[in-house]
């Protein structure tokens, strides 16, 4: 398994998490390479289909990230989405998502330093999960078959 | 035990006279279903419309589903579809005045399944006088069938029998069950992810998706369905096993603060799934969170549409 390198599909807010990768990125700031990243206006953009369609599609992890609670750039986008993840994370936890494989996270545009740590770690709880192959789809596993 | 056909009787007139009054121009409610162990729904325009309505220990679906968008209607209602005609003006599907609900307290329904099970020679006719038994007539037998043994798991723990917010009540009022403690799904903590995984897995495996229970929902008014959305496609259209589970937690989603666990959804399922376990768990916490259960005022705001700014959310750091 040492050698297994996560895909990790990660939401970003445009005004914050994705300032925060941009500002670790300048700063020199070294992370792990293993983020496919999807840019949101705002958390609240965030529907919970997107998670599963990434999860169906073979990612191994799903980190969601966000502006601190007060400071949406839409007032009260992450008030809203912080009680849709409530329902969504425990949802997915019931039915047997491994805790470590979703993360959600509050960071603000100047932690870069922030950011740089929980990169490292949402890798390093992804990889200890193993492959995502309880929930991709039939198909994606029948070409995990073929080229195995 | 109030007699059915005296509960059909109250139903009937209040249905004629709403019509006569010009305050319904139509009446949602059962009439007898073509095979037994059904009722149907039925809409009355006219008084002799009127004579075909009826109650019975089988009116399990929720009419509630019929309101969004109509006119000047009233509505034959057990707690539970009273609860989602309360949510459908809540949520802004129908005006609080074009409705009027003839409430009708409940003493819970049945579920054919437990029928099935108990009697499983074929059945050609049911004979039922009250609401606490009926009589399965087939080829050379007749079985009378309590039915405290056969009720649905929703009406067992059922604590709103009584539509309390409908206009009018057709029978005397009944005193609400123990509510469900959930405990299975408290028990899912102490599972490991495989398991709870495999649970669910198994509890969905026959699904056709067919989306009868999608149909049968009252909650589910949208136009047009995420199921069915193709640009673009959410759900692939073949039983996928993913695309399978990926349509019952978001549907579960969709329905979470507003479910009444009316079990409409688990009636029409040709297959039996209890559709409902994701349902529950989300009224779990919901009901932890934010200390909210749907349908119970007319002015109640859905726990989906508002927040609080210190809503606690642990697993966000
Ligand atoms: S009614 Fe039953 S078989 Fe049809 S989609 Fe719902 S759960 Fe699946
Ligand atoms: S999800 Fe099922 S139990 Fe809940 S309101 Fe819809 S049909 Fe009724
Ligand atoms: S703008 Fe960042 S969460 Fe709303």
């Amino acid at each position: 398994m040492s050698d297994f390198e996560p895909k990790i599909v990660a939401f970003f807010c445009n005004w914050c998490t994705y300032g925060a990768a941009d500002l670790a990125g300048v700063s020199r700031l070294e992370y792990p390479p293993n983020f496919r990243v999807v840019r949101l206006p705002c958390t609240g953009r965030l529907n919970p289909k997107f998670i599963m369609e990434a999860f169906k599609r073979g990612a191994d992890g799903v980190w969601v990230s966000g502006c601190h609670p007060g400071d949406c750039h839409y007032i009260a986008g992450n008030y809203h989405a912080r009680r849709k993840f409530i329902l969504l994370h425990q949802l997915l936890e019931s039915i047997g998502v491994e805790p470590d494989r979703l993360r959600f996270s509050w960071i603000s545009s100047a932690e870069a330093n922030k950011f740089q740590a929980i990169a490292r770690d949402v890798v390093e709880h992804v990889k200890a999960c193993g492959p995502n192959l309880a929930f991709r789809k039939e198909e994606l596993k029948l070409g995990l078959a073929e080229v195995a | 035990m109030p007699a059915l056909e005296d509960v059909a009787k109250k139903i009937r007139e209040s249905a004629k006279r709403l019509l006569a009054e010009g305050r319904a121009e139509v009446v949602v409610g059962y009439r007898r279903g073509t095979i037994p162990l059904t009722t149907a729904p039925f809409f009355a325009r006219t008084a002799e419309e009127c004579d075909q309505l009826v109650w019975s220990n089988f009116a399990r679906i929720n009419l509630a589903n019929y309101l969004p968008g109509r006119k000047k209607v009233a509505l034959v209602a057990k707690g539970c579809d009273a609860r989602s005609a309360v949510g459908q003006v809540v949520e802004n599907q129908i005006p609080r005045d074009e409705l009027y609900v003839i409430g009708v307290p409940c003493t819970g329904m049945v579920d054919n399944a437990l029928v099935a099970a108990k009697e499983p020679r074929p059945i050609r006719e049911v004979v039922e006088t009250t609401d606490d038994s009926f009589t399965l007539k087939g080829e050379g037998y007749s079985v009378e069938v309590r039915k405290e043994e056969v009720l649905r798991r929703n009406c067992r723990t059922c604590a709103h029998r009584t539509p309390k917010l409908a206009d009018e009540l057709a029978a005397p009022e009944v005193p609400g069950a123990t509510p469900d403690d959930f405990a299975d799904i408290k028990a899912l903590a102490s599972k490991t992810p495989a398991e709870r995984l495999a649970h669910f897995k198994d509890l969905i495996k026959d699904c056709l998706r067919c989306y009868a229970c999608r149909n049968a929902c009252p909650l589910c008014y949208c136009p047009i369905c995420f199921v069915d959305e193709t640009r673009p496609q959410w759900l692939g259209k073949s039983n996928d096993p993913m695309d399978t589970l990926t349509f019952h937690l978001l549907r579960g989603l969709h329905c979470s603060g507003r479910c009444t666990s009316c079990g409409a959804c688990e009636t029409v399922c040709p297959v039996n799934i209890k559709v409902r376990e994701f349902n529950r768990i989300l009224e779990l916490t919901v009901q932890k969170e934010w200390q909210y259960e749907p349908g119970l005022s007319w002015d109640q705001k859905p726990p989906l549409t508002m927040f609080q700014t210190d809503d606690a959310a642990e697993f966000i750091k």
